[in-house]
């Protein structure tokens, strides 16, 4: 374990050495911790830091009651002012190219930057969507080529490319069970899912018009297989199934449910959030599964960019694939991956398509990103990266669970992630201030309060590419604030002292939605 | 394997301390006849970056490039001049490899850009107040729809000729699944949309009526007319922006009376990308903000008085909200808002005219070079950077023909309206300030070529 204080010293007790409070300072910078104002303090209204090759000469006549009146009403700023803008701004966020990212959920790994240069290939990056395929044949080719690695690598039969982010890929999956199911002229209408799922699940499944039933998990973490059981019917459409769960722990039975949603006439749909665990390891198809969303951003590692783009294509299975969305791409009988668009649909055999999701064929500059970072590591590099996540997140698990309760401890090895409740801290003390103590350690925070199923549950999510010094620096650092938060350090509750911001007002950013700059005279 | 940090003795000693034995017991919950024993069987090993580089360099260079080669596509993706800054910056780790702002204290940079970025696009839209972004364009228009059903309570959706069509198609799709009643035509060949046919359509069970302005053929519809018809029954204007430098020229649809506008950012900072990643943008009346669907950023305090930012109202939101969230959706396109956001910021106003004014008066270049080809018209009046040239023949073999002589002369409605055969003859033609006289005179005397 390494040593990281020696000196003793901690957030709340003031400077180092004298204990006195830091003196304010005239710009309220600290040294290198910048300050930063908005935009439409710093520019001027007609500054620009744009040149343009010439003038244009006045619009045309017909143009003349649709003119505005004048320009809209941003400022502009100089090249080196926005670049220092940027700069400034950037240094407040705390990123994973700073250190470990350990939110559950969110498998946030290293993006390599080979992937950056290869979205930036003029081929990729600069075509166009309604281009002609004969123009595109290389882009086509990556996309075929990315379908194909996230069919092999889920088992399963065919993928829709389109959707944008994990939640469209759910609801994705959710439209082509109820277009499977209506096509059968089977009219379904409940949708169920695990008390621990994401949001998203029963958030997709109400915006696909079913309702929403809720079933309980068991005392280790798991779905409840009996009471799934006893809730399937002719009314069940489908069940929403998280594999990994949000609990970090596989579903052990996901087969034998499947099975009996099968029996009944219904389908499984699994998120895939946490696929990163057992990508190489284990395919959701042999599982049973019938449709599956793939995070890109999470398991092949494109990059969160501060939230978003996401990219969630979503694996079907064989049942389920004729009723994808277009464009969409599937295995033909030569054994070949194919692009599929509204045009060939009848003579591709997809007449059965639930229609269109969204504009153009998805996100491209997320599947350049993703193919580059596949091909990286290979069938046997993913493998790796599976074990590896696993490893760190039960090295993590193992290493305090001495000092932070973890309920599913006694469940067995955890698989991408480790769980911590609230138990045990002192009384007033709770999971936020252990949180915001990470924060003056120098860490982002683990996922907090969810799952929704554990007492202040705080996850921990590794991901492979944190070494053991990183982790055991992480490690001690939570130790350390584990330890104070059960005795009752009340220095605790003041963190963060030391980030750019103390804890913000939250409830007066919802009570008074300040939601856009307003000039303070108009 | 270069993306993992582990030794081989670091994993022995990592699981000394968790009490295994071997990895695979940590996978003891995997079922055995199911767990895979080693890699997956015909795919291929891990790779160098130089080898990977290679296979990329080799795909992508089976593409023409828009750069490469004269380039007049639009129809909801348009290219214009991303400064060189722009893509610095994004690329700045603190940007690119962080996660959605949960953690405010130490996320201050990218919820400050999404606070200039929302007040940017509210005053680019000419609405109240706009949200930290949505997908892209198409599912933000769905996500309007949705919207003024859950304010009017109301379900049927008229959707403009001039909408464009993979919205009106994502809007259809939805639409199945809700039981909203969504009227959508392709459009007519005429100089000018036809606003009276759709004010006339307006009911009093119409929950929207959705307008894109400039319309799919670069006509411009009479915004206020319609707003004005729309709330006489009671029903919103939802306006569609695909093109959003068009609107350093002309009004912006929430000053026309437009209730939620929404639009397609691509067009500032992101680039083509073969149709994505894109950024939806999405404004509207201050008065409908909690039925909004999508991240707000909103200004407070923090504990020592000082301003910062937050991700706010999130009770709308599916992970608080769950099945009674107002959308599933749980990213935002953050990297392209802020790509979005800080080409805006070089602009100003004042240069997003200028390249407005740039982008038509190359247009009508474009159009005055096309109309002297003999059998070329050209439909639209009025335009601003993008208009329909009617072919004596069919558009579809001509915009191939185009491409195997070097020139990306535009987009055929055929592609677009598969079975429209009387739109069959329609080119769209798109040009910015990245349009060279070379580019026109070389579509020009192509098409000349191509159509003797």
């Amino acid at each position: 374990m390494n040593d990281m204080n020696p000196s003793g010293w901690r957030p709340g007790m003031g400077n180092a050495g004298d204990g006195a409070p830091a003196s304010p300072t005239f710009t309220g910078n600290r040294g290198l911790q910048l300050e930063e104002a908005l935009i439409f303090e710093l520019g001027r209204m007609g500054g620009c830091g744009v040149d343009f090759d010439e003038e244009a000469p006045e619009p045309m006549a017909t143009l003349g009651q649709h003119l505005r009146a004048a320009p809209v009403a941003l400022p502009g700023l100089s090249e080196p002012e926005a670049v220092r803008h940027y700069t400034r701004l950037s240094r407040q966020n705390y990123a994973i190219d700073l250190g470990i990212f350990p939110l559950g959920s969110c498998t946030m790994k290293h993006n390599p930057r080979l992937d950056e240069r290869v979205a930036r290939m003029p081929g990729f990056a600069d075509v166009h969507p309604l281009q002609p395929q004969e123009t595109v044949r290389g882009a086509l080719d990556v996309i075929n080529q990315l379908a194909f690695w996230l069919v092999e690598l889920t088992g399963m039969h065919g993928v829709a490319m389109t959707p944008k982010a994990g939640a469209h890929g759910e609801l994705c999956g959710l439209l082509c069970i109820r277009a499977a199911h209506e096509a059968k002229g089977d009219a379904r209408e409940v949708v169920l899912v695990p008390e621990s799922a994401h949001g998203t699940n029963p958030a997709t499944a109400a915006f696909a018009g079913y309702r929403v039933e809720s079933i309980p998990g068991t005392a280790d973490g798991r779905v409840d297989v009996t009471a799934f059981e006893a809730r399937l019917g002719p009314d069940v459409a489908a069940v929403m199934i998280t594999n990994p769960n949000t609990c970090g722990l596989f579903e052990r039975d996901l087969r034998r449910i499947a099975d009996a949603v099968h029996a009944a006439g219904a389908y499984v749909y699994c998120d895939g959030a946490n696929f990163n665990a057992i990508v190489g390891k284990v395919r959701p198809g042999d599982l049973g599964v019938d449709a599956m969303h793939i995070n890109l951003h999470k398991t092949f590692s494109t990059p969160h960019g501060g939230g978003g783009p996401g990219s969630g294509p979503v694996v079907l299975s064989e049942a389920l694939s004729p009723f994808g969305p277009l464009p969409f791409t599937a295995k033909t009988a030569d054994g070949m991956v194919h692009l599929v668009e509204e045009e060939d649909a009848q003579t591709m055999g997809h007449a059965q398509a639930f229609g269109r999701m969204a504009a153009f064929h998805g996100q491209m500059g997320m599947f350049t990103r993703a193919l580059a970072y596949i091909l990286s590591h290979g069938a046997d590099g993913l493998r790796q990266v599976a074990e590896d996540a696993v490893l760190n997140a039960n090295y993590v698990l193992r290493s305090l669970e001495d000092v932070l309760d973890a309920p599913f401890a006694a469940s067995g090895p955890c698989m991408h992630e480790a769980l911590f409740s609230d138990h045990g801290l002192a009384e007033g003390f709770s999971t936020l201030d252990v949180a915001k103590g990470l924060i003056d350690e120098g860490f982002h925070p683990m996922t907090v309060y969810f799952p929704l199923v554990v007492h202040g549950a705080m996850l921990v999510e590794p991901t492979e590419t944190e070494s053991k010094a990183g982790l055991d620096q992480f490690v001690g650092a939570l130790r350390s604030l584990a330890e104070r938060a059960r005795s009752g350090d009340e220095a605790l509750k003041t963190a963060p002292c030391l980030a750019p911001r103390r804890r913000l007002d939250e409830t007066l950013a919802a009570r008074k939605p300040r939601l856009a700059w307003k000039d303070e005279a108009g | 394997m270069r993306y993992l940090p582990l030794s081989d003795a670091d994993r022995v000693d990592m699981l000394a301390v968790i009490g295994a034995g071997h990895v695979d017991e940590l996978f003891a919950d995997v079922p055995a006849d199911v767990r895979l024993a080693g890699p997956i069987a015909g795919l291929p090993l891990h790779a160098s970056e130089m080898a990977v580089e290679r296979h990329m360099a080799k795909l992508s260079a089976k593409n023409m490039s828009a750069g490469s080669a004269p380039f007049f596509l639009g129809a909801g993706a348009y290219r214009h001049h991303v400064p060189a800054s722009v893509d610095h910056l994004i690329q700045r780790g603190e940007f690119l490899t962080a996660y959605t702002p949960y953690q405010p204290e130490i996320a201050q940079g990218t919820l400050q850009v999404l606070f200039e970025f929302q007040t940017q696009v509210a005053r680019l839209l000419g609405t109240d107040i706009a949200n930290a972004s949505m997908y892209d364009g198409s599912t933000a228009c769905w996500e309007a729809i949705a919207m003024a059903g859950r304010i009017t309570r109301r379900d049927a959706v008229l959707l403009s000729s001039g909408l464009h069509p993979h919205y009106a198609q994502t809007a259809l799709t939805m639409a199945k699944f809700t039981g909203d009643k969504v009227n959508h035509t392709a459009p007519a060949l005429s100089a000018k949309p036809d606003d009276a046919a759709l004010i006339a359509a307006i009911g009093d069970d119409t929950s929207c009526v959705v307008v894109q302005y400039p319309d799919i053929l670069g006509r411009i519809p009479d915004l206020a007319a319609i707003a004005e018809a729309a709330h006489a029954r009671g029903a919103l204007l939802v306006a569609v922006v695909t093109e959003p430098v068009a609107l350093g020229l002309v009004e912006s649809p929430g000053a026309l009376g437009a209730d939620i506008v929404v639009g397609e950012g691509q067009a500032l900072g992101v680039g083509l990308q073969f149709g994505g990643p894109y950024l939806g943008l999405f404004g509207c009346r201050e008065k409908f903000v909690r039925q909004m669907p999508g991240r707000l950023c909103g200004e407070t305090v923090d504990a020592e008085g000082k301003r910062g930012f937050v991700l706010t109202l999130s009770t709308r939101e599916q992970h608080i909200r769950r099945e009674k969230a107002t959308s599933n959706i749980c990213t935002n396109a953050g990297l392209c808002a802020l790509a979005f956001s800080i080409h805006m910021t070089l602009l100003g106003g004042e240069g997003l005219s200028r390249m407005a004014r740039l982008s038509h008066a190359r247009s009508r270049e474009t159009a005055e070079r096309l109309g002297k080809i003999a059998g070329v018209a050209i439909l639209n009046t009025s335009w601003v950077n993008e208009f329909t040239a009617v072919l004596p023949v069919d558009a579809r073999p001509v915009v191939r023909a185009l491409a195997d002589k070097g020139v990306l002369g535009g987009v055929s409605l055929g592609r677009l309206y598969p079975g429209e055969g009387a739109l069959g003859r329609g080119l769209l033609v798109a040009t910015s300030e990245c349009t060279t006289r070379e580019d026109i005179e070389a579509l020009g005397s192509t098409l000349e070529e191509v159509l003797a």
